[in-house]
Parts: C-alpha cells; sequence; structure tokens
C-alpha cells in the first residue's frame, strides 16, 4: 500500500520540476553561439565571393564531405578578388559530421558555420549543398558577382583594408 | 642486447676511382666526381634544394643545400653548396643533421628566398606538391622576421599560350632556364635584369615556343611556372596518379596520369631512365582531351535499312549484323583489314587472329600512311626481330659515336628520341641527317646537314661512300647507328640502301614510326605477309605452327601473302573485296584519299570500330565504340621493342577495348580468339613465341631523277608534331604553340618562281591547290616543303601528293 503511494508520489513531485520537454518544431531551439550548424560561403561587403576555391577546406575534412573545383577569374567575368574563385563548391551532408576542421582551414574566412540544423531530408539528393545553397545572402550594398572589384584596385586592398573600405563606402 | 664492438672495423678498400669521405660521421665511399648532395643522398641524408637537378648541370643559384665541409684538417670558412661541390678524398662533411653551422645557414636561406615569395599558397596551382612549401615547413623559420612590402609583379603572365609565368613566386633557381638551354635547345626563356629585379622572362614578340615547355612547369619548385591547361583544375591530395605510358609517339614514354571523378586532369612525365629519362614532349602531356570530346561515340550504330542513316543500337544486335555482313562479305570476295597504326599489342594482335581465323584472310595493314612493299620487305625481314638486346636503344643512342638519321624528323616526329640525341651531341656523337634542309632538329643536335633531293635519298646513301667517305668512316666504329623513319616508305630504295649502308659499316639500324602502335602491329603479325611473331605466312610449317596453338584447322591461314593498305583499297574499290574491318583510320592520311573514299563508297560492307566519328564512320554499315588508351589496359611495342605496358587509368566507363569487341565479334562468327581481355590476348601471344627470321631480300634500285620541268617543283614533306592530328583535337592551349605553317624554298628557287620571303605560294596537283606563306631556307635547288597537316595545309587531302612528288608552284595569292 504505502509502495504504491510512493510510486506517485515521485509522478506528483514531477510536476513540480522544470519541463524537459523541447516543442520541437512550433519553438526553435536556440543553440549555443558556436554550435557547429550549416556551412556559410562568406562575401566581401560588395558581394564578391571570399571564397578562392583552394581546396583546403576539402583537404581538411576528414569525413571527405567536400568538393571544390577552382576557376579563373577574368575581367569580365569576376567572382572574387584575384585569380581564383571556386567554380563548383558541394558539401554532402550525409558525410559531414559537423567537426568544423574545414572552416579552421579556410585562409580567406570564406566558410564560417551557421547555427542551422535543420538538415534532414528524404531524399540524397537533396543533402548534397551545392554554392547556390551555401553562399550567403546578399546584404544591402552587395551586387550578386560576377562585377569588378568595387572596394580596391586589388585583392590586397579586401584582404588587408576591406571592412575599413566597407565602412568608407557605406557612409 | 647486442654490444657493439669496441674496436673500429677492418678497413674498407677504397676501389680504383671512388675517394672515402665522413658525412656526419659516416664513412662513406663515392666515385670520383659525385656530386655532395647525392653522396648525402644515398646515405640517406636529404639536403634541401631547388636548383639542383640529376639531369641538369649543377647552378649552385639557389644556395639552399649548404653544409659544413672540412678539408685535410681545415675547416672551409663558409658553408659550402653541396649540389655544386664534388667529393674528395678525406674531405668530412656535416649536413643540417649535424651541424648548428650548417642548418643556420640553410634557415637563412630559407628566410632570404621566402622574403619576396607572397603567401598566395592558396590559390597556387603548386600548392601541395610545391618543395618550396614542404621545405619551407621542415627547415624554415616559423615566423618571418620582414615587415615589409614584398616585390610585386603584374601576375600571371603568358609566356607561351600553356606556360603561365609568375614572377613574384619565382626563386631564381634557372631549372627553367637550365632544362631549356641544356636539354630541348629552346633557350626562349632566360633571366633578365640585375638584382632585386631579376625576373625569369622571355624577349619581347618570342614566345617561348618549344615541344618541351611542359617540362619547365613540372622541375619548377615553386609556382612560378604553371600549365594553362591545368589552371586551378585540381589539387594533389585530390588526384588519383596512375602510371601510364605515352599514346602519341612510338617512344612509349613513362607518364603519370592524374585524374579526378572519372576525368583526366593533367599528364606528367614518368621517370625511366631508360626510355624517356624525366622528360616528355607537350604533345604527350597536354593532348588528351581528344578521349572526352563531346562527338564520341558511346553506343553502337548501326546503319538503318530504311533511312540509310545510322542509329543507335545494342551491343547484341550491331555484333549480329556486323558478323552477319562480314561472314557474307567474306564467303562472297573476302574482307580486308586496315587497323590503323594506333593499337596496343594486345588489341593488334585481336585484330591479326580475327583476319586469320574470322575472316580466313591475309588481307590485313596497320600502316595508314604511304607505304611501300619495300618497307614491308625491311620490317619483316629485320625491324621485327630487333629488341633491346640486340638492336638499338636509347642509351644505345646516348653511346654512339655517330648517328645517321634518313628521312627522319626527330623531334616533329619522335621527341624523345630527339632529346637523346642531343643530349649525345653534346657528349661528342656526331649526328648526320640525311634530309632537305637546316631543320630546328639539325641545330639543336650539332649536326651535319647532308642535303638531296626529295626522293633521292636512295641515291645519296648509296653515293655516301664516295662523297663523304668520313660519314661512312664514322658509321664504321662500333655502336654507330642509323635511324630510319616513316618517310622512307615514300623514298623507292631508301631501305635498300640502308640496309646495303648497315651491311657495309656494320652500323646498327633503327626503324621509328611516328605512331604508337606500328612497331607493335607489325610484331603481332598485323602485316599482309606476316604471323604474330615474325613468322612469314609463307612457310608453311610457321602456319602449320601458328594453327596448333590457335587450335584452328589446319589450312585455316591463307598460304599467300596479302594485300596491303593501297592493295586492299583498290581491291575494295573495284569489288574484288566485298567488305573492310577499319580501326582508328584517317583516310585523308592514306597516300591516296580519293582512293580511300572510293573504296569506303564501294565496299559491300564496313565495320569501323573507333572512338570519334571519322571519314569513315559516314560510309561504315557498323560503327562499334571503343577504349581510348586512358580507359584500358595493354602494352605498346616502342620503336626499341621494348614492351611499355600500362594498366587501366580510368575504371568501369563501360568502354570496350578492341580485344575484347573483336573477340565478341569472333564468336558471332564461330571462331574464337580468347582475346576477352587484355591480359588473356597478352597470354595468349606469349603462348605463339617468336619465329625464325627468314632473312629479306631487299634489291630495289634507287630510281634516278628526272628534273621536275618548267613551274614544277619537288615537294618536301612531313608531319610536325603539332598540327592537325586527331588526338589533338579540343587542345588550344597545345595548338598554340604549332610552328607557323609556312612553306620553305631556296632563294634561289623563290627568285626562279618569283616568289619572296614573307609573300605566299600556291603549290598545286592536278587534285587541288594550296596557298599559304613562304619562307626562304637552304633547300636544295628546285624543292620546296610543306608541312603535311598543320592548320589549313593538308597535303594528302588536297594535293593528293607526298614527300617526293613534282608539284606546280606559283607565286602570289590565288
Amino acid at each position: 500500500m504505502f509502495e504504491s503511494l510512493k510510486g506517485f508520489g515521485v509522478t506528483f513531485g514531477t510536476m513540480f520540476k522544470k519541463v524537459v520537454t523541447e516543442e520541437y518544431p512550433e519553438v526553435k531551439k536556440v543553440t549555443a553561439p558556436r554550435f557547429h550548424g550549416r556551412h556559410q560561403l562568406n562575401r566581401h561587403p560588395d558581394g564578391l565571393e571570399k571564397c578562392v576555391g583552394c581546396e583546403l577546406c576539402a583537404w581538411a575534412c576528414p569525413a571527405d564531405a567536400i568538393f571544390v573545383e577552382g576557376g579563373d577569374n577574368t575581367e569580365d567575368e569576376r567572382y572574387s578578388p584575384g585569380e581564383r574563385y571556386g567554380m563548383d563548391y558541394q558539401i554532402n551532408y550525409l558525410r559531414c559530421i559537423g567537426c568544423g576542421l574545414c572552416i579552421e582551414a579556410c585562409p580567406t574566412r570564406s566558410l564560417t558555420m551557421t547555427n542551422e540544423y535543420e538538415l534532414a531530408d528524404d531524399n540524397r539528393q537533396d543533402l548534397i549543398f551545392t554554392k547556390e545553397d551555401l553562399l550567403a545572402p546578399l546584404l544591402p550594398g552587395m551586387e550578386q558577382p560576377p562585377h569588378p572589384m568595387r572596394l580596391g584596385e586589388n585583392e590586397q586592398d579586401y584582404y588587408v583594408n576591406g571592412p575599413q573600405l566597407a565602412k568608407e563606402a557605406q557612409q | 642486447m647486442t654490444i657493439a664492438p669496441d674496436k673500429p672495423t677492418a678497413e674498407v678498400a677504397v676501389p680504383e676511382g671512388h675517394v672515402k669521405l665522413i658525412i656526419d660521421g659516416v664513412e662513406v665511399i663515392a666515385p670520383k666526381g659525385e656530386l655532395l648532395i647525392r653522396t648525402a643522398e644515398r646515405l640517406g641524408t636529404v639536403i634541401p634544394r631547388f636548383c639542383d637537378h640529376p639531369l641538369l648541370e649543377p647552378a649552385g643559384a639557389c644556395r639552399q643545400c649548404l653544409v659544413e665541409v672540412e678539408m685535410g684538417g681545415r675547416p672551409m670558412p663558409k658553408p659550402q653548396a653541396s649540389c655544386t661541390m664534388t667529393v674528395a678524398d678525406g674531405m668530412v662533411v656535416k649536413t643540417q643533421l649535424t651541424s648548428p653551422v650548417a642548418d643556420k645557414a640553410q634557415q637563412g636561406v630559407m628566410e632570404l628566398l621566402l622574403i619576396n615569395h607572397p603567401l598566395d599558397c592558396p590559390i597556387c596551382d603548386k600548392g601541395g606538391e610545391c618543395p618550396l612549401q614542404n621545405q619551407a615547413i621542415a627547415h624554415g623559420r616559423s615566423d618571418s622576421r620582414f615587415h615589409e612590402h614584398k616585390r610585386t609583379f603584374p601576375k600571371p603572365i603568358n609566356i607561351s599560350t600553356q606556360v603561365l609565368l609568375d614572377r613574384e613566386r619565382c626563386v631564381l633557381c634557372q631549372r627553367c632556364t637550365r632544362f631549356s638551354a641544356q636539354i630541348a635547345g629552346d633557350p626562349f626563356i632566360e633571366l633578365l635584369e640585375r638584382g632585386a629585379q631579376q625576373q625569369i622572362g622571355t624577349a619581347q614578340e618570342k614566345p617561348f615556343q618549344s615541344y618541351f615547355s611542359g617540362n619547365t612547369i613540372q622541375i619548377c619548385p615553386v609556382g612560378a611556372l604553371t600549365s594553362a591547361a591545368y589552371r586551378f583544375r585540381a589539387r594533389p591530395f585530390d588526384l588519383v596518379s596512375t602510371p601510364s605510358v605515352c599514346e602519341h609517339c612510338s617512344s612509349g614514354c613513362a607518364e603519370r596520369t592524374d585524374w579526378r571523378r572519372g576525368k583526366v586532369q593533367r599528364k606528367l612525365a614518368g621517370d625511366d631512365p631508360q626510355v624517356n629519362e624525366e622528360w616528355i614532349c607537350d604533345k604527350g602531356r597536354f593532348a588528351f582531351r581528344y578521349a572526352t570530346t563531346a562527338d564520341r561515340i558511346k553506343r553502337p550504330l548501326v546503319r538503318d535499312e530504311e533511312t540509310g542513316e545510322l542509329r543507335e543500337s545494342s551491343w547484341t544486335e550491331a555484333l549480329q549484323v556486323a558478323a552477319a555482313g562480314l561472314a557474307a562479305a567474306r564467303d562472297a570476295n573476302g574482307v580486308g583489314v586496315l587497323t590503323g597504326g594506333r593499337l596496343t599489342v594486345e588489341d593488334a594482335y585481336a585484330y591479326s587472329k580475327f583476319a586469320r581465323i574470322a575472316l580466313r584472310t591475309n588481307d590485313i595493314d596497320f600502316r595508314a600512311r604511304p607505304h611501300s612493299a619495300e618497307e614491308l620487305e625491311f620490317l619483316s625481314g629485320t625491324t621485327v626481330f630487333t629488341d633491346p638486346d640486340n638492336g638499338v636503344t636509347f642509351q644505345g643512342i646516348e653511346k654512339a659515336p655517330a648517328a645517321l638519321l634518313v628521312a627522319f624528323e626527330p623531334e616533329e616526329e619522335a621527341p624523345i628520341v630527339f632529346l637523346r640525341l642531343r643530349k649525345a651531341a653534346r657528349k661528342g656523337t656526331k649526328v648526320f641527317h640525311l634530309g632537305q634542309f637546316t631543320t630546328p632538329a639539325v641545330e639543336k643536335t650539332l649536326g651535319t646537314l647532308l642535303a638531296c633531293v626529295p626522293g633521292a635519298e636512295a641515291n645519296a646513301l648509296n653515293a655516301l661512300p664516295e662523297h663523304a667517305s668520313d660519314v661512312v668512316d664514322l658509321l664504321g666504329k662500333p655502336g654507330a647507328v642509323i635511324l630510319v623513319g616513316e618517310r622512307a616508305a615514300e623514298i623507292p630504295g631508301a631501305f635498300t640502301a640502308v640496309a646495303k649502308l648497315a651491311e657495309r659499316t656494320g652500323a646498327k639500324v633503327a626503324w621509328i614510326p611516328r605512331r604508337a602502335g606500328e612497331r607493335g602491329a607489325l610484331a603481332v603479325g598485323a602485316v599482309p605477309n606476316l604471323l604474330p611473331g615474325g613468322r612469314h605466312v609463307a612457310n608453311a610449317s610457321a602456319r602449320t605452327e601458328v594453327e596448333r596453338t590457335w587450335g584452328v584447322e589446319e589450312g585455316t591461314i591463307p598460304a599467300t601473302p596479302g594485300r596491303d593498305t593501297t592493295g586492299i583499297l583498290e581491291a575494295a574499290a573495284n569489288g574484288e573485296l566485298s567488305g573492310l574491318v577499319v580501326g582508328g583510320v584517317d583516310p585523308f592520311d592514306l597516300p591516296d584519299p580519293a582512293l580511300a573514299e572510293k573504296a569506303l563508297a564501294q565496299a559491300g560492307f564496313i565495320v569501323s570500330l573507333e572512338l570519334r566519328p571519322s571519314a569513315v564512320t559516314a560510309h561504315a554499315h557498323v560503327v562499334l565504340p571503343i577504349a581510348p588508351a586512358v580507359e584500358k589496359a595493354g602494352s605498346y611495342l616502342n620503336w626499341e621493342g621494348r614492351r611499355r605496358e600500362f594498366g587501366t587509368t580510368l575504371e568501369g566507363t563501360g568502354a570496350l577495348p578492341d580485344c575484347r569487341v573483336l573477340d565478341t565479334l569472333a564468336v558471332e562468327m564461330d571462331a574464337d580468339l580468347f582475346t576477352q581481355t587484355p591480359a588473356a590476348s597478352a597470354a595468349d601471344l606469349a603462348r605463339l613465341g617468336e619465329g625464325a627470321s627468314s632473312g629479306s631480300s631487299l634489291n630495289v634500285a634507287a630510281p634516278l631523277q628526272s628534273p621536275a620541268g618548267a613551274g614544277k617543283a619537288v615537294l618536301a614533306t612531313w608531319h610536325r608534331l603539332i598540327g592537325n592530328g586527331s588526338l589533338q583535337v579540343d587542345e588550344p592551349h597545345l595548338a598554340g604553340t604549332a610552328r607557323p605553317v609556312v612553306a620553305k624554298v631556296s632563294e634561289t628557287t623563290a627568285q626562279q618562281f618569283g616568289l619572296e620571303s614573307g609573300g605566299y605560294v600556291t603549290v598545286a596537283t592536278e587534285r587541288g591547290a594550296i596557298t599559304l606563306p613562304v619562307e626562304t631556307d637552304d633547300l636544295p635547288e628546285g624543292v620546296i616543303w610543306l608541312p603535311t597537316n598543320s592548320g589549313d595545309v593538308t597535303v594528302r587531302a588536297t594535293l593528293g601528293a607526298g614527300h617526293g612528288s613534282i608539284v606546280s608552284v606559283s607565286g602570289g595569292k590565288s
């Protein structure tokens, strides 16, 4: 008799404890600021891509989830400052383990990770993200590449004085 | 635990011509003249270096290989460059492993080299396989003390269509300039300026037009020279490297094919001291996209009976139609087989066996180019039995006291033979070119031109003892070689004269064809008069031997030699043959393209085995797709007779090698070839072994030259390395380094015909005419030279002419 009351007691006591249930997907969970979510390919303040197609991310990837192929910027068709840009960029989220070694390898801070974690799908093809899926959205003041370098004469200006120049451009 | 004996071991005797020295406390015996850097390498100590290359002369340009040296108990005041210092008796050397002085010196040099080297490794094509990157990590400081601005140059600049120069990255090691000057003999790239502004460059208006420029990209120890075709394509870690053999010429160079995602990205020279050392020509390096052109045939095609058009079909249907058609043609008047000159040994063997067993004919010929009965006699009597043990080899050329080149243009036809000839010539080999004018190859092999009118080479050879006894004397020295090119087939009496000269002097003769598969096709009997292994078809016991090994009925193989290429085409054109099996043959390479067109139009049934649509496809009843060299295994027999085996580079593409296609086709025709795979084909061929030579009876008299007549000239012509070849399609970067398409005449002849150097000339026969710019050179009188198949100049297709033909010449634009 006492034993069964003890069981109800546990149930009753739990009603006054903090609820651990996640109301997902109605309420989205806020992740830690450095959570390793979906990748993003960042842009320079004028919209040019930061990715130079160097493949260091693919090199660093322990799961072989990344495929990159470089391309040659021309004066008429420029995607990034400098000579080289990432022509083809794919991350296979079936393989990605979210370790973040790729973003550590990136020499231009092009590849970073967002906090977005909703990466489930019902087919394999859609889980191979291409450059279009990964590129950061165009913010105000940005222009869809290809376009000439707006923030300086050469890539040095972008890497050394980029943020400064962007600020000046906005004022 | 073993305790090493305390007392010193017995003194090791120093052999003659060797010295004893101490490197890092280890006693070592080295041959006199050896460079310190190599002796250390043999001990397993790698001294960092950039400018040093085993095949180039020492330069001591980069100073990265500094070591501490002590001679006769006295240390040298400063660290010494180990790449320029030879070993000496009693030398005591301390490398970076044991000497803090050497280590500090090396770090200092590294720091100096990195002062102006940009940190753009992420966008540099060399990144990941860069000696500077590797050594900076292994031997350099972890941070830089240099905070000033780096020296910059505009980048990159095209020094030719296929080589890009980035001067900021250059460490001035001079490997490229030394390669160009010493190995290739094309010093178009040089050091310019002085001091901090010193840089690599080309002369204005004179781009880096060399057939070997790709090698400088490969030996550049930084990313200063990069390939335009490979620019930003891939990273070394992402590439799969497969050893391969070049399919372009008869040298059979070792290559490394780098590919990813089922696509070849680049080719690099492999290291094979016996054949190509570490070099390949630009054609071998850059021409590989022919296999991925958009028009490649991937599915079998069958000509639709109703519409008369080719339509895609299944393999089963295509093979049935082909088998039925060929069987009917065989039973009517017979079928001829033209294999083309680019087959692997295994594939050529399948053609040879297919012709004998399934088609029961000897009408098979690999020579898709001008040919003669004399040539066949020479090849089947002599060449087929040569191999590296008894014939001329690359290394033999290097050691030869003299080399006579007959109707052979080494730089254009077999570039690696040219490199060996140049290497030999720089060491003292006398090179004689029997040709028409002083070509770049003559100059670069430090050679002597024996000029003659095209077609008169045989007469010139016969007259050698009389007019140039010094040449004959030199050829009489042991080791002397005579190299004969494919053009000799267009010169009556040339092979007879060569054989006679060889007999007189004792010089060894090598036949150097242009295409990779010709020597192999000869060895496996893809010729009218030979069975595999050099057995003559007319020899009854040889026939029986082959029939027994093949397990076929006696009498299957016809006893009489078959027709050659022209014979097959003539027979097909006038109905004496009912069908043709055609491998990779371009009718416009043949001596008479008009006859080939007629034969293709008249032949009752044509089966074409092809990679891409050709002039044959337009007439073929069945087209069977086959695999290009990268998608199959096999082997080539190079001109030395050396077996050059290679494996499949791109696996699983579904493309079938010729031997597999022919095997299945033969099964449809109730014959078993046992050549399902290249390995099976090679094994079947090995069971046959080699036959015995029946000797050759070369006796073709050299014709007397008649004067060309007014308004006429004798045509000299040969193929250029980079031209309209069917394996060079889709390669704009390579095509940009082709030599200018010009006609050449002597000054007197130019005056005679009213031509101006830099003006235009029209060369005509009754078939057609070609107009092109003309230059003057040191040709004999009354001779005009044209490239055979370059740009708009297609001598065979337009003129129907060849080397030694009489053509009319007139000045100006037509």
